[in-house]
């Protein structure tokens, strides 16, 4: 717990300005020389409901939440109901306030709107007695009249930074440069004049006590604040994609509608339809007739996809979906992140699948296999999913600018020309050999796009010969089901002998205990991970991108190097740990599970914790609402 | 240059091109109205000057899902329900190909239901040919969205206790600008409403009675059928809405009656299609963004440009 981090925590109601200001705020830490990340945590509600936005910054590298956090503020919920009754949710106007002061580290930092907050409310939960035995220092500020007498209540965020920045002793350059860059006028004139109110009175009113300031910190580079489904669909235009279809789902839709929004100015189609049956069948359609498309959805709408993703496999008709996981099952926590969707990722569809699956673990990841996944997709003709989480999808933080000077890749992969198509195979009736298993390189065979000439063929759901007719020929069966699943051999070669690791390691290479996550828990895992080398445990860590084809070597490579290893995960039934045994069919004897599944993801506390359990010799349980699942045998 | 060159390609077509030269067997029963289907497309796309490699047709399950094996265009034989989409996509990505969707009743109107509604709604400038047989033929008969009120299968052993949809009607409610019914023991009247289909720009949609004579023998063969246009006992204006609204209505009621009326029944010239109203509020370009990605010289925007609003 490095005191030279800010944890920042606003909380309000849903559609107080909790995201855009918080936004803003991490902006100017970034601006001002700090890594920031941020984590969101909000209700399925479109007003009201207890919100919050954390922003971790420090002069080092962040790749996680925090443990707890060390200042809040508490805007209160403006849009609360019933606050004077007994309702079924409780006072919520309070509960800003209320539901944050449990991860609240000592000596943090308190700021309410008393102006919103009464103080019969304060009483009510015993702030004061709190807050000594805590060594908390509040700061009640009418933030609601500050921005009542410059401005309009709305405002009020405003004067919360305004108080932030001279309780930290911040510099105000950067947010008013923000502000500057976001508004104009009046309304900018009040902002201003809020901000500097709040800042002066702040620092009028208070003698300061506490430690916590800004850290100081520097970039050598320009950096930009990107979120996990910015970097996807930022991953999709480089790659050349320039369709989209879906359907609104929390929380993929933030891709959908990133995507959506850029597309028409750089001359692509998106495409918001009836239901992900159609979304779905759209991009295989749009794919089919030779454009790079994709099309994607969370838990309940990707189910709905199953049917046009294997229509996609048997017709080798290529194209990108992203599945954005939140809890489950059924509608299960909507705006909750939870990596339960993994079997169904790799599963859901009939028959022998041969699809291609990465999870990235952080912003760069989201990016680069998204390119990836579009590399593959087009080369090999196959469906490539991009499996991540709410979490990934709303967490913000700081990469490099230059990281995305890159070049476009809009080729088609192994999709021919009409030059092409002169000299390729065909039938006597002049029907090219679009699924011809015998010159194929790797399971590939080449294709053709309609209204090009001399490349027509049938593409069929149903088993097919070489010019596409539907076939039921046991030795064509074989010669095709051969071919089509020697792509995923021929893939699973390419990734391990041609391209660099999409698999993440940490920590010290000589350790003999190991910790192996995936996807989104990454940034967690590894911060535990150095945490525990640093109090003079010796521990490695593996975050696994490559859900299918599997990294048998380089996993097996990993485990046999450590005696014992812990399998983290955000999920209940131990999915990646079932994916893992199944793919080396050893280990399990090795393997312990610690498993979380209560709607936050995991600090990286926790996972010291669970390694402490794990090698604890009495029976120790984790404080942490967690679950270890033993090895087998133990 | 284009790199679709089969596209817009102006020569002499004899509609035997449009036959596969190495011809798979049809597995349609003898005297099954999916020939007739067939035989009116084949005589359609050279009149209307379509090339076997400038068309792409898009199929569903069931036996009508098998026309594109006999069919030699680009051919999509897509599952059960879903032809529309991947129809309709396939024109967004090159508005220069001319689409045809096609699939049985129980793939159009009960699986694919909600798709046919949308596709309709937006009018997609398609072609959308339903073989309609008022069963479930490929998988031995049983009751279909379009059989009649009381129709005896296996799955409804004491006769259906629905009522069959309206296929015209919810076209028309839907969006669908062009709405035909023909049959396919009226050759001549099909050939030349999947022609008037395939030249309408915009959602042509064509209800084509197949008769069954394996699966659906109680019913009728579709004979003696009435082209409304012909027939003097009808009377009304194909492009007033209301008019159309109550012939179709008229007609779905007296088929289970025996009474076949065929003919056009809706024409809206005026509605632009969606590829007219997707480019004009500047969200489809005006090249087909097909041919970008065979063109050496496109150029490509990047997400670097972008990085401005997150620094």
């Amino acid at each position: 717990m490095s005191s030279d981090e800010l944890i920042w925590r606003i909380a309000g109601g849903s559609g107080d300005g909790i995201d855009s200001t918080s936004q803003n705020f991490a902006k100017a830490l970034m601006r001002s020389g700090l890594d920031v990340f941020t984590h969101r945590h909000y209700p399925s509600r479109i007003r009201g409901g207890h919100t919050y936005v954390e922003i971790r910054a420090a002069d080092h590298e962040v790749q996680s939440r925090g443990d707890g956090y060390n200042f809040l503020l508490s805007l209160g919920d403006s849009f609360a109901r019933n606050p004077q009754e007994e309702a079924y949710y409780g006072n919520e106007e309070i509960k800003p306030l209320s539901e944050n002061l449990d991860d609240l580290r000592e000596g943090g930092i308190i700021v309410y709107d008393e102006g919103l907050i009464s103080d019969e409310d304060i009483e009510a939960i015993d702030l004061e007695a709190r807050a000594e035995e805590n060594d908390w220092h509040v700061f009640p500020m009418d933030l609601r009249g500050l921005a009542r007498e410059h401005g309009r209540e709305v405002m009020r965020n405003t004067a919360g930074v305004g108080v932030t920045a001279a309780l930290l002793d911040m510099d105000l350059e950067h947010i008013e440069d923000l502000m500057s860059d976001a508004m104009g006028g009046d309304v900018l004139e009040s902002n201003l004049e809020i901000l500097h109110e709040a800042y002066e009175t702040t620092r009028e009113e208070y003698e300061f006590e506490h430690d916590l300031r800004v850290p100081e910190g520097s970039h050598e580079t320009e950096q930009a604040l990107l979120s996990g489904s910015n970097a996807i669909a930022y991953g999709a235009i480089d790659a050349g994609c320039r369709f989209i279809s879906g359907y609104p789902m929390t929380p993929w839709t933030d891709v959908f509608t990133i995507l959506s929004q850029n597309f028409p100015d750089m001359g692509g189609i998106s495409e918001q339809v009836e239901d992900e049956i159609a979304a779905a069948a759209l991009a295989v359609g749009a794919s089919h007739a030779g454009v790079k498309a994709m099309s994607g959805s969370s838990g309940g709408g990707f189910a709905l996809m199953s049917e046009p993703l294997g229509l996609a496999e048997m017709t080798e008709t290529p194209v990108v979906l992203i599945e954005a996981m939140r809890a489950g099952p059924s509608t299960g926590m909507p705006t909750k992140p939870e990596q339960a969707d993994l079997e169904h990722v790799l599963y859901t569809s009939q028959g022998d699948s041969q699809r291609v699956v990465f999870a990235p673990g952080n912003i760069e990841e989201a990016y680069e296999q998204t390119r990836l996944a579009f590399d593959i997709a087009w080369d090999y003709q196959i469906p490539a999913i991009i499996v991540y989480d709410q979490k990934l999808s709303g967490e913000n933080t700081n990469v490099d600018v230059e990281f995305f000077d890159r070049d476009v890749s809009p080729d088609l992969g192994s999709t021919l020309t009409e030059a092409e198509l002169r000299e390729a195979a065909h039938d006597n009736s002049g029907k090219f050999k679009r699924f011809n298993y015998e010159d194929a390189e790797n399971g590939v065979a080449s294709r053709s796009i309609p209204g090009q000439k001399g490349g027509r063929y049938l593409a069929t759901g149903n088993e097919h010969s070489p010019v596409g007719h539907i076939s039921e020929d046991p030795d064509n069966r074989v010669a095709q089901m051969d071919r089509r699943l020697e792509k995923l051999e021929s893939i699973r070669e390419e990734l391990d002998e041609e391209r660099e690791s999409t698999q993440t390691y940490f920590g010290d290479e000589t350790a003999e205990y190991g910790i192996i996550t995936w996807g989104s828990s990454q940034g967690a895992v590894e911060e535990a991970v150095s945490r525990l080398n640093e109090n003079g445990h010796s521990v490695k860590g593996l975050s696994v991108s490559d859900m299918m084809p599997f990294p048998e070597a380089e996993v097996t490579d990993f485990l046999e190097s450590v005696d014992e290893a812990l399998v983290v995960e955000m999920n209940a039934t131990a999915q990646f740990r079932g994916l893992l045994q199944k793919e080396l069919g050893r280990f399990g004897e090795k393997l312990t599970s610690l498993l979380k599944y209560n709607g936050n993801p995991f600090e990286p506390a926790e996972i010291v914790e669970g390694y402490e359990v794990n090698l604890a010799d009495e029976d120790r349980e984790p404080t942490a609402q967690v679950r270890i699942e033993p090895a087998a045998g133990d | 240059m284009s790199a679709f060159n089969a596209i817009g390609e102006d020569r002499e077509i004899d509609r035997d091109e449009f036959t596969p030269g190495v011809e798979p067997q049809p597995t349609w029963c003898p005297g099954c109205g999916d020939f007739g289907v067939l035989k009116s497309l084949k005589q359609a796309l050279p009149e209307v000057g379509k090339t076997p490699e400038e068309v792409l047709t898009v199929t569903g399950i069931g036996c009508s899902g098998k026309l594109n094996s006999y069919l030699d265009t680009y051919g999509f034989h897509t599952i059960h329900g879903r032809s529309l989409p991947v129809a309709r996509a396939a024109k967004l990505a090159n508005t220069d190909l001319e689409v045809i969707a096609a699939g049985g009743d129980g793939d159009g109107y009960g699986i694919g239901g909600n798709h046919f509604v949308h596709t309709a709604r937006e009018n997609h400038d398609m072609t959308y040919i339903v073989f309609n047989n008022e069963i479930f033929g490929l998988t031995k008969g049983q009751t279909s969205p379009t059989s009649p009120k009381g129709h005896k299968s296996k799955t409804q052993p004491s006769g259906s206790a629905k009522t069959p949809i309206r296929p015209l009607s919810q076209s028309l409610t839907s969006g669908a600008s062009y709405i035909a019914r023909t049959a396919a023991v009226n050759p001549n009247q099909a050939k030349e409403i999947i022609a008037e289909a395939i030249e309408h720009d915009g959602f042509a949609h064509v209800d084509f009675l197949t008769q069954c004579p394996t699966w659906n023998k109680d019913a009728r063969q579709y004979v003696p059928y009435i082209d409304v246009q012909e027939s003097d006992d009808y009377d009304f204006d194909v492009t007033d809405r209301q008019e159309a609204a109550e012939m179709m209505h008229e007609t779905e009621d007296v088929l289970n009656e025996g009474t076949v009326l065929t003919g056009r029944y809706y024409v809206d010239e005026d509605r632009p299609s969606y590829q007219e109203e997707k480019a004009a509020v500047g969200e489809l370009p005006e090249q087909p963004l097909a041919e970008r990605y065979f063109d050496e010289d496109a150029e490509w925007e990047r997400s670097y440009d972008l990085l401005e609003r997150h620094k």
